[in-house]
């Protein structure tokens, strides 16, 4: 009898550290830009696991993930820098790091998250698993000015590669000594940088230039090199049309031997051939795009759009650069994310509170969950892509 | 003393505009009804915040707090607003507001944020 009890005992104890024991790869967060918090979802069955409170503004707000796809980086407007365990919904470790940030990244090998600031111009490196201030580089440009930074992303090589939006340049920061960071500074890249995407094979960091018609490309396989001016005057001779929310640039915009990038002031889509960065095409599109996002499988890319057109997705198939869907999910599409091997669709409707699912073959809708004011989703796939 | 220099230069405004009673000329002079107040909190929040943050602290533009516009003429502030700033990424919003609308924003932006 004893023993039948202790064994049932036991069994009942496996049972449930089995059903605690799960992985994270289907995991992933969504930002409730109004009220600070965000929610865990898991998307397999397409649920929300939890909610977690008092992350501060995330007006602005981004992540990154932990090698080990456990813990979750936030970076929110106001400068508060919080890792939360995927896992145990709890907030781990969290300061306020600076006045006003726009993003962050995290080191090849996993253990630096750096911060990119407005205010105190700058970027910040923190090590990951304490979030011990590491490293502070105030982005004094060659104006003697302290500038915005922008574009942070991380490279290989344990560099980590941004952009001074007053200042006009590309900073290439190399961290292998943690406690000597070495900075090598691109001057005159150009007006008003205003975000930078890193290709997926981290060879190819490329600034969007607000102030000019066209983009400034570093190769960090050579960046002795320099700067190179591609897309010169993509808009040349027709006049800007006025941008009511700045594009992102994110890496995930190469397809089939092609980048795919929001032009700006110009209602189009702007194709050019990874290498040679010649333009090859521009597609008209329904408004001024914010993200342009590949598929995983890059056959399609899915494009949002700024105020006041942002109700509206469109897909452009690659192989033909036609647009073959245009949806109407709902007022304030912010932001998209792919589920890691692209059969799915999550889009962010801000002013519907609701995240839409989408079958991305047959644009058939897969589902909702009630979000607060939603805007960025990212899933933890990404922790293994350079630039994200 | 701004409200009612604010309403003096609405008056004027709507005397110049006078008898044109186009579609246009009524929107224009019209106060802002408390739907439209709604849809332009929103506005304010969502869109101007995606560039000056939701506590309009700023982000890559400038910061909108009571203190940081203090020294603009509410004229100048609904001229940026309507307008733009040329040469930086501020848009003209004419497209979406008139001037009753850009007022009332300004008056918003004075008052500051409850944060």
């Amino acid at each position: 009898m004893k023993l039948k009890i202790s064994i049932a005992a036991i069994a009942l104890l496996m049972l449930s550290a089995c059903a605690e024991i799960r992985g994270t790869g289907d995991l992933g967060l969504i930002i409730e830009r109004g009220a600070g918090s965000i929610q865990i979802v898991q998307t397999t069955d397409r649920e929300s696991l939890a909610t977690i409170e008092g992350l501060g503004d995330l007006s602005h707000a981004s992540a990154v993930y932990s090698r080990d796809e456990r813990y979750a980086y936030i970076f929110g407007r106001d400068g508060g820098l919080t890792k939360i365990d995927m896992l145990t919904h709890k907030i781990v470790a969290r300061t306020m790091q600076a006045g006003n940030s726009i993003g962050g990244a995290i080191s090849q090998d996993g253990k630096l998250v750096a911060v990119s600031n407005y205010k105190p111009g700058g970027v910040r490196i923190f090590d990951a698993q304490t979030l011990e201030p590491v490293a502070e580089i105030p982005a004094i440009g060659a104006n003697g000015e302290r500038s915005k930074t922008v574009g942070l992303v991380d490279a290989p090589g344990q560099r980590f590669v941004f952009s001074l939006y007053d200042a006009g340049e590309t900073w290439i920061v190399d961290m292998r000594d943690r406690n000597n960071p070495a900075i090598t500074k691109l001057r005159n890249i150009g007006k008003l940088p205003y975000d930078a995407l890193i290709t997926p094979d981290g060879r190819w960091y490329i600034a969007g230039l607000f102030g000019e018609d066209g983009m400034a490309m570093v190769d960090l396989w050579q960046p002795e090199k320099g700067v190179r001016r591609i897309l010169d005057g993509y808009g040349r001779g027709e006049k800007a049309l006025p941008v009511y929310k700045m594009p992102h640039l994110e890496g995930w915009a190469m397809a089939n031997g092609h980048a795919f990038m929001p032009a700006i002031g110009h209602h189009e889509v702007l194709v050019a051939a990874e290498g040679s960065w010649k333009e090859v095409d521009r597609i008209a599109v329904h408004g001024q795009p914010v993200f342009v996002m590949a598929r995983p499988d890059g056959r399609q890319i899915w494009v949002n759009f700024a105020f006041p057109d942002n109700d509206t997705i469109q897909v452009i198939d690659v192989p033909t650069r036609k647009i073959i869907k245009t949806l109407k999910p709902g007022p304030a599409v912010l932001h998209m994310e792919f589920t890691p091997r692209g059969e799915e669709v999550w889009l962010s409707v801000r002013d519907d509170n609701q995240v839409i699912m989408y079958d991305t073959t047959t644009f058939a809708e897969k589902g909702r969950l009630p979000v607060r004011k939603p805007s960025g989703i990212f899933f933890t796939a990404r922790a293994h892509r350079i630039g994200l | 003393m701004r409200w009612s220099l604010h309403n003096k230069r609405l008056a004027a405004f709507a005397f110049l505009t006078g008898m044109i009673v186009t579609a246009a000329g009524v929107a224009a002079t019209a106060p802002v009804d408390a739907t439209r107040q709604a849809e332009l909190s929103v506005l304010l929040e969502q869109d101007c915040g995606s560039c000056h943050g939701l506590t309009r602290k700023g982000g890559l533009g400038s910061a909108l707090l009571p203190d940081n516009i203090a020294h603009f003429t509410d004229e100048a502030l609904i001229e940026i607003i309507l307008d733009g700033v040329p040469g930086t990424p501020m848009p003209p919003w004419r497209r979406f507001l008139n001037r009753a609308e850009a007022s009332w924003i300004v008056d918003r932006l004075r008052q500051g944020t409850s944060q």
